[in-house]
């Protein structure tokens, strides 16, 4: 058996975990084991549904009453119960922080090694595994020992796909033992940012500007932009050293990873740290006075010019086809 | 007062075109410089924030060559107060083996006196991104782990810490002695000072020779990914390309 | 984008500070069809001139340089990209009080205001500098700072809006076809490009590219180790780059630089790093660029506690953090001065590589016009590519020299200072007799040559104060009074020399007498065995080698040059060869060795060790013929430099000994000594006023200022006659002159010798300077132990070349009174020349 820990959002199966459950399910078939899923808080009906559709023929479905907020040691100990009982050959989670985290934690309470951002895995009685190092810039091959292979998936790397046929689903409802101990790290407060505007991770379209923005006050028609695309804001690692916007906007390896439909990219030079974070794009529209500056082999589209004349320009653009003037 | 440990990785500071050994095993660093990556450069800065505002002292750690004390004087020119290299002779060590030997350092520090309130690390390694040490530590001392945090605050014994989250924050609480693993952004690191470097020189380095413990992780190979060689399609020059580029977002339906 | 050309009429590699430069003057100057390519992306594409410090001093004890710099501020200042801000030099020690002063003389010889101030001058110039630790300053008002990226993409700019340039970055050279001896194609990444001449202006990159086409460009890349710290709260006003003078702290060999609210402190003082040019990293694999390479902590941490030292306001700042660190690539070449003009080995294919921001667009102008015109306004001389013998070239020779030459960067360099590595490449055959004999040897073209012989410390007490010994160190460094009592012996009985540092070419073929009288202003159609002194012109007149010539044959003639300019003059007759195959010119620097024989005694001696006809009728006064010395065959040349009778006499190299032994035998009944270069450079040919090429002669003067102008102009053709009948029709601008040193005595009671390029002033202390601008300045000094006197030559302006005028000249500070003895070319010592024609 091949368990897969599941991440949603009120009833939404996670991109990232759908894409775990894909390589999961290829996993699975080489080794001619079942595909199952752990699910945290117990299994929605339409969270069902999407598992079975990505091959999952066994559900097992958390309830505690102590996990209504998210708690990694608990989960994990909720895992390691399950394994005791199912022994599955590996266990997987997509690479996002509460996965990496969650296994991490596995791997701490079972003394088994883990092998975070995989992106192949060939089984055998040990695995051998390609992972992203570097932030994705260098792989790494490498063989996961231990009777119980945990794994966690590259998000962005392998592409979602559904089974050809949907999996019989059979859902059974897990009670964990748990103590103080495993739930003494959890979330005890969430603080929203009414910002109301999209997060960077989220949003469809991203402008962003770079050293070339020149100033803080340079990020102004850039805002502008994103006001008129209901796009969010991102920077390079450069302007956030400067100290001209906070490291919440900053798009990259240490900053924020963005998958937007198109990535407007403005006077930034291109550094691999910033590629990283916005490699994940479906286009790139890079706007920079250097037609050779390396953000160029990573765009699909350029204009060759000054961002501060480009982007008001745009702008204007917009609203004429908008029929309001400026 | 309180005492902090921060755990750190040397790693070559690339450019944008990684070149390996023959070997595959390693970077080719002859032109590169070696240092060590923003979230520790962070957690070494809230470290010795922590210190300037609650006295006490400051340990910094590294596992590696004895070429890596380069980065543990780096470290101390930044503030902190002394150093501990695990040296080792052979290559990568896995994030068991990486742990086991951070875990007999503090055990060994607090032997010797210094028994440590946090212990700060980066979110993961620059390098192998393993995403580990830190909870692997934490699980073995018996002490509670936070990662990923953006924020820390201690307060009355207990580390408040913030992680950034999709709309906002969540916010963790442990008691201390605790591990936290940052992430950039938490703080906004100083830059290294001259007396900093003059004075880092003299602090001193305690060497360990660590036990390398089998971790399960074994790498065989780097491989560099093929180079993405996509041409951009130029729209034009100035603002005269507005227009095409407006044409290309209402084709992207997103406009 | 444009579309990558087949054909240019220039491709210049590099878009560097020099590329951009190359290309805006071209085009100025009217060419079209200029490329520009770059293996980078621009404005930066990664090399030196990315990282550099753009900091302008203008004052180099080198007048080339300082004027390759002068004109370059000139042209930042037209672009507006200069920002002035003044500059100090900081001296720590008593000796560079002393060379500060003598920085001060080199100012007013090349025509800058600098002045020296005391500590607490400094003080208010840079209030954040501890005055404590220094004793003076240097301050040059002039100094500033430039904007080296902006002036390269505005230099591109004008070049393309006239149409003349195509720029490509990205382009990376793949190699170069040569045909014949030109060079024919360059080859891309994005195609091949025809080219009828090609430029590398590639920095630390030239040697890998110039050697694609078959030609060396001797350089090293370097670190130059720089960090930048901040945010400096005493330049939070600061509006712009600059506000503060910059400051070298010369001591140490470091600068501190503001840089906006930054402060940039770079070191030259750190172990010589350097770096093989093959093994520079692509701009892919740089973290930085290939340039900026990892900054080494450990190579820096003596300059840092040093630097705290000199301005611990701001750098022991606990706030002011290094925020960049860099170990900078820049070229080194083995004698200090950049590489530029046509590389000896491939016509058409031209260097402009070793060269600073500071003098970038200064060189680009006259590297351009030597181009497009054959001649330069500014002299170039010493930087030319093609000065270089085989062995400079080697890795052997550039490595070790490059870094012996990079702690000398801040350094006192005194004028005679010798290399300490790389020696005893060239020996002559008289090497170990001159050993056995005390010789102290001095280098030159790598040649070990003698410069006076400690077995003659005996002649010292013979002499005494006719010896003029120097109570002042500096003057007596690289120097002995054995040298002027060496002088007087030869005066009184003979001297041998040994001069196989010579560069002996032979220019042989029925087109041998068209060719030489081409190249030379005199009239070489002369009878076989007449040797004649000439210059060698350029097109415009500049005076480019100074050689004797003896005709040997009908179609033979072997022309007699300085081993310093040997190379450059080679290619010079090399360049002028014609077509048709009808001349040729053999190198025999190495194969021939060569003795002078000079004194009143040297017949007696030539004669008692030859049977054949050595009087002054058998064998008269400028000629030359085969004279046999026992079993050697040798040619003897009745000239003189040291205005002595006597021979210079050629031999095969391996009988050198063997002729050495028996002229050295033959002279001990005469009292024969040897003597060094001391006498045959200095002493001797001071007391007769000889030119010396790089001294006296160079481009920027010509035959009637030096006093060479001939009363007749041949009727034939030759190089620069248009532009020397031009020259004489007008009154000289300035005229070469003999001073000498009315009163040597300092204000110390020590007697004091000027040694060469310090200004000469009006007796109210004012500046000489000619209708031209050139100022007026020592260009040699010297002892004239038998005239008792010590002399000095320079150019002067009509109204002071007199004979009788009182000027002064400045020393160390002080002003010294000198008078004028000869304007004009006749000799102190010997006016009628009657001991070399008796």
């Amino acid at each position: 058996m091949i368990i897969g820990l599941v991440e949603h959002e009120q009833g939404k199966l996670n991109e990232r975990t759908a894409e775990m459950l894909t390589l999961g399910r290829k996993l699975a078939a080489q080794m001619g084991a079942p595909l199952a899923a752990v699910v945290m808080g117990g299994a929605a009906p339409e969270i069902a549904e999407r598992l079975a559709a990505f091959g999952v023929s066994t559900v097992y479905a958390v309830k505690h009453e102590r996990l209504g907020s998210y708690a990694p040691e608990a989960w994990a100990r909720c895992v390691e119960q399950i394994m005791a009982a199912a022994k599955p050959a590996a266990v997987m989670a997509a690479g996002s922080e509460r996965g990496n985290e969650a296994m991490a934690y596995l791997g701490a309470l079972t003394g088994l090694p883990m092998a975070a951002n995989c992106t192949e895995v060939q089984p055998g009685e040990s695995f051998l595994v390609t992972r992203q190092c570097w932030g994705g810039t260098l792989w790494e091959e490498a063989r996961i020992h231990g009777s119980v292979k945990l794994l966690t998936v590259a998000p962005l790397a392998v592409a979602a796909e559904e089974a050809p046929a949907p999996a019989a689903l059979s859902v059974s409802e897990f009670a964990p033992t748990l103590t103080d101990k495993d739930l003494r790290v959890r979330v005890v407060d969430r603080i929203e940012t009414a910002s109301g505007r999209v997060t960077l991770a989220e949003a469809r379209v991203v402008v962003s500007g770079g050293r070339g923005a020149g100033s803080a006050e340079g990020f102004g028609p850039l805002e502008e932009l994103a006001g008129l695309l209901g796009a969010a804001v991102g920077c390079s690692r450069a302007v956030t050293s400067a100290g001209w916007r906070p490291h919440a906007d900053q798009i990259g390896q240490t900053g924020t990873r963005i998958s937007p439909e198109i990535y407007i990219a403005c006077g930034v030079s291109g550094a691999t740290q910033h590629i990283v974070g916005c490699k994940g794009s479906k286009h790139i529209l890079a706007i920079n006075t250097d037609p050779e500056a390396p953000i160029m082999n990573a765009a699909d589209y350029a204009i060759v010019g000054d961002m501060h004349v480009v982007v008001p320009a745009l702008c204007a653009e917009i609203r004429k086809r908008r029929g309001v003037s400026d | 007062m309180m005492n902090v440990l921060v755990c750190i990785k040397r790693v070559p500071a690339t450019g944008s075109r990684i070149t390996l050994t023959p070997d595959e095993q390693e970077i080719d660093a002859r032109y590169l410089n070696f240092t060590f990556s923003p979230h520790e450069e962070c957690a070494v800065e809230e470290a010795v924030r922590l210190i300037e505002a609650h006295g006490g002292t400051s340990v910094v750690l590294t596992l590696g060559p004895d070429a890596a004390t380069d980065i543990l004087v780096d470290a101390m020119t930044l503030g902190m107060e002394r150093a501990v290299l695990l040296e080792t002779e052979s290559g990568d060590w896995d994030p068991g083996a990486t742990a086991a030997a951070i875990v007999e350092a503090v055990r060994a520090q607090q032997a010797a006196g210094t028994a440590f309130d946090l212990i700060l690390m980066g979110n993961e390694a620059a390098d192998t991104g393993d995403y580990q040490v830190g909870i692997r530590v934490a699980h073995v001392l018996g002490l509670p782990c936070v990662t990923g945090v953006k924020e820390l605050k201690i307060d009355n014994g207990n580390a408040v810490a913030r992680r950034e989250v999709k709309g906002g924050w969540e916010v963790f609480e442990a008691p201390l002695p605790a591990v936290v693993t940052v992430k950039e952004g938490i703080n906004l690191p100083r830059y290294p000072s001259l007396r900093g470097r003059l004075t880092a020189k003299k602090k001193p380095i305690e060497r360990m020779k660590p036990q390398r413990a089998h971790g399960g992780l074994e790498k065989v190979r780097f491989k560099v990914p093929p180079e993405q060689t996509s041409v951009a399609e130029v729209l034009g020059k100035g603002a005269e390309a507005a227009p095409l580029a407006v044409d290309l977002l209402q084709r992207l339906g997103v406009l | 984008m444009d579309t990558f050309p087949r054909h240019a009429r220039v491709v210049i590699i590099g878009a560097g500070i020099v590329g951009n430069s190359m290309a805006y003057h071209l085009a100025k100057l009217g060419w079209k069809d200029i490329v520009l390519l770059d293996k980078g992306p621009l404005p930066n594409p990664g090399g030196s001139t990315g990282h550099a410090s753009n900091f302008i001093y203008l004052t180099d004890h080198s007048k080339e340089m300082t004027k390759f710099t002068l004109d370059s501020v000139r042209q930042y200042k037209e672009l507006g990209v200069f920002t002035q801000s003044g500059g100090l030099e900081v001296a720590r020690t008593p000796q560079r009080v002393e060379e500060l002063k003598r920085r001060i003389t080199s100012s007013k010889s090349w025509g800058i205001d600098a002045e020296v101030v005391s500590p607490a001058e400094v003080k208010k110039l840079v209030p954040f500098i501890n005055e404590k630790i220094i004793l003076s300053g240097f301050h040059t008002p002039g100094i500033g700072v430039v904007d080296s990226l902006r002036a390269g993409t505005l230099m591109r700019e004008t070049a393309q809006k006239q149409g003349a340039l195509t720029v490509f970055a990205g382009t990376e050279i793949r190699g170069m076809d040569v045909a014949n001896g030109r060079v024919k194609t360059v080859r891309t990444d994005r195609g091949d490009i025809d080219a009828e001449y090609v430029v590398v202006c590639c920095g630390i990159w030239s040697p890998r590219i110039a050697r694609m086409a078959g030609a060396s460009i001797p350089l090293t890349p370097a670190v130059h180790q720089m960090i930048s710290v901040g945010p400096v709260p005493q330049f939070a006003d600061t509006v712009g780059e600059i506000k503060f003078p910059i400051v070298r702290d010369m001591d140490t060999n470091m600068y501190e630089r503001q840089h906006g609210f930054d402060m940039e402190v770079g070191s030259y003082a750190h172990r010589p790093i350097l770096m093989e040019p093959d093994r520079i990293p692509s701009i892919k694999e740089s973290a930085l660029s290939p340039t900026e390479l990892p900054f080494t902590k450990e190579d820096f941490d003596l300059q840092l506690e040093q630097a705290l030292e000199l301005m611990p306001d701001i750098l022991g700042n606990e706030k002011v953090g290094i925020r960049y660190a860099i170990n900078g690539l820049l070229s080194l070449t083995p004698d200090g001065f950049p590489l530029l003009g046509e590389t000896p080995e491939v016509k058409n294919l031209w260097s402009a590589a070793a060269i600073w921001i500071k003098e970038a667009p200064g060189i680009a102008r006259a590297v351009s016009e030597w181009m497009t015109t054959g001649a330069s306004e500014i002299d170039p001389t010493g930087s030319d590519v093609s000065r270089f013998y085989d062995h400079h070239k080697t890795k052997t020779h550039v490595q070790a020299r490059s870094a012996e030459g990079f702690n000398k960067t801040y350094g006192i360099v005194h004028p005679r200072e010798q290399w300490l590595t790389n020696r005893n490449v060239r020996l002559s055959p008289f090497y170990e007799r001159e050993k056995a004999l005390g010789a102290v040897f001095f280098e030159t073209a790598g040649w070990e040559r003698p410069n006076w012989y400690e077995s003659n410390n005996k002649l010292l007490a013979e002499y005494g104060d006719r010896a003029l010994p120097r109570a002042a160190e500096w003057e007596s460094r690289w120097w002995s009074p054995i040298i002027n009592a060496e002088h007087l012996a030869m005066r009184e009985r003979v001297a041998m020399v040994d001069l196989s540092a010579f560069a002996v070419l032979d220019v042989t073929g029925p087109g041998a007498l068209h060719l030489i009288q081409y190249m030379c202003p005199n009239q070489m159609d002369v009878p076989v065995g007449r040797v004649v002194y000439t210059q060698i012109l350029d097109v415009a007149g500049g005076i480019k080698a100074d050689v004797t010539v003896m005709r040997l044959g009908p179609d033979h003639f072997r022309m007699v040059d300085g081993g310093f300019d040997g190379m450059r003059d080679k290619k010079w007759l090399i360049d002028h060869l014609p077509a048709d195959g009808s001349a040729q010119v053999s190198d025999l620097s190495s194969a021939l060795a060569t003795i002078g024989v000079w004194g009143p005694r040297a017949r007696d001696l030539a004669q008692s060790a030859t049977e054949d006809d050595m009087s002054n009728a058998g064998f008269p006064y400028g000629t030359c013929r085969w004279v046999t010395f026992g079993p050697v065959r040798a040619l003897a040349s009745r000239i003189s430099y040291v205005g002595e009778l006597g021979w210079e006499i050629y031999m095969p190299f391996e009988q050198g000994a063997r002729l050495w032994d028996t002229l050295w035998d033959a002279g001990q009944k005469f009292g024969v000594v040897p003597a060094g270069i001391g006498v045959y450079g200095t002493t001797g040919r001071l007391e007769k006023s000889y030119r010396l090429y790089g001294n006296e002669l160079e481009l920027e003067y010509n035959l009637v200022e030096a006093g060479l102008a001939r009363p007749q102009v041949k009727s034939q053709d030759f190089i620069g006659k248009a532009a020397y009948l031009k020259q004489r029709e007008s009154k000289p601008a300035a005229t070469l002159c003999t001073l000498t040193v009315d009163d040597n005595t300092s204000k110390s009671g020590i007697k004091r010798y000027p040694q060469g390029r310090e200004p000469i002033l009006t007796l109210d202390g004012k500046p000489i300077e000619d209708a031209h601008g050139r100022r007026s300045f020592v260009t040699s000094a010297g002892s004239g132990p038998s005239v008792g006197k010590s002399i000095l030559l320079a150019y002067l302006p009509p109204d002071y070349a007199k004979a009788g005028t009182k000027l002064l000249v400045e020393y160390f500070g002080e002003h010294y009174p000198v008078m004028v003895a000869v304007a004009g070319n006749a000799p102190l010592f010997d006016p009628e020349n009657k001991r070399m024609k008796m």
